[in-house]
């Protein structure tokens, strides 16, 4: 069986924490151990903080906030309708940031790639950017 | 944003706030850089007692707050983290560069 939510809010820093609230109340649902919630909101807050501080580059926007359960598999998909990633593969590398003056540690990625299964990266100039990442919960009763 | 700050002896102690994110690590760089400056800190201590979350911004605040003190041959710990915290360190390699000091140390 599915279960999905939708959120949209104002792309300010003080929303990185009501969205990773946001989804990890959705996602306890499906009873995940205190690891699985804390890797998503980790997840959570790279996807949400890049959409700010790359996507809007700090000024006005909508950041779009999806979660989807399908089984013991959560979906979440951050969108933004900022600037765009230019070489995907460069800003996935660990220790890279485009703003080394913002002392960004440039894990960003890494760590939505070490605490999710999957990642997905979409993205045009100008236009915007969607990161789809994907974790499948209750691992540790399989056999 | 609560933060809290110790000085003492040249030892600034930054009691790391329950979250530490991108909208958190903002001030926190700005108020422990004008402390580290006006008191010439010798050592620095991040102290993650209360700490139960820390993402990326938080790492490039430590990994930061770092490299400003060795210009100035000081020296930075770090101590109480939680299992969670401590996670996030060595994901990052931050248990690298920066001396972890647990309970048994002290």
């Amino acid at each position: 069986m599915e279960n999905k939510m939708k959120v949209e809010f104002d792309s300010q820093s003080i929303n990185e924490g009501f969205a990773r609230v946001a989804v990890a109340a959705f996602v306890a649902n499906l009873d995940p151990t205190m690891d699985e919630l804390a890797d998503i909101k980790t997840a959570v807050s790279e996807a949400v903080t890049n959409a700010i501080i790359h996507g809007y580059e700090n000024m006005a926007g909508t950041v779009e906030l999806s979660c989807v359960l399908t089984g013991q598999t959560v979906t979440i998909t951050v969108t933004d309708h900022g600037k765009g990633i230019e070489d995907i593969e460069q800003a996935k590398m660990p220790f890279y940031t485009s703003k080394p003056e913002l002392e960004r540690s440039g894990m960003g990625f890494a760590f939505m790639e070490a605490f999710m299964d999957e990642v997905y990266v979409d993205s045009a100039v100008g236009n915007g950017t969607c990161v789809k990442m994907e974790k499948r919960l209750g691992r540790r009763d399989e056999s | 944003m609560e933060c809290n700050y110790e000085l003492k002896d040249g030892c600034l102690r930054i009691c790391v706030p329950k979250e530490l994110d991108h909208h958190c690590a903002v001030g926190l760089r700005m108020e422990a850089d004008l402390l580290i400056e006006a008191y010439q800190v010798r050592k620095l201590v991040f102290d993650f007692s209360e700490t139960e979350f820390m993402d990326s911004s938080g790492i490039g605040v430590l990994i930061g707050r770092c490299k400003n003190m060795s210009y100035s041959g000081g020296e930075v710990t770090a101590e109480n983290l939680s299992e969670r915290v401590q996670k996030i360190f060595v994901v990052s390699g931050l248990h690298k560069i920066i001396k972890i000091e647990t309970k048994e140390d002290n």
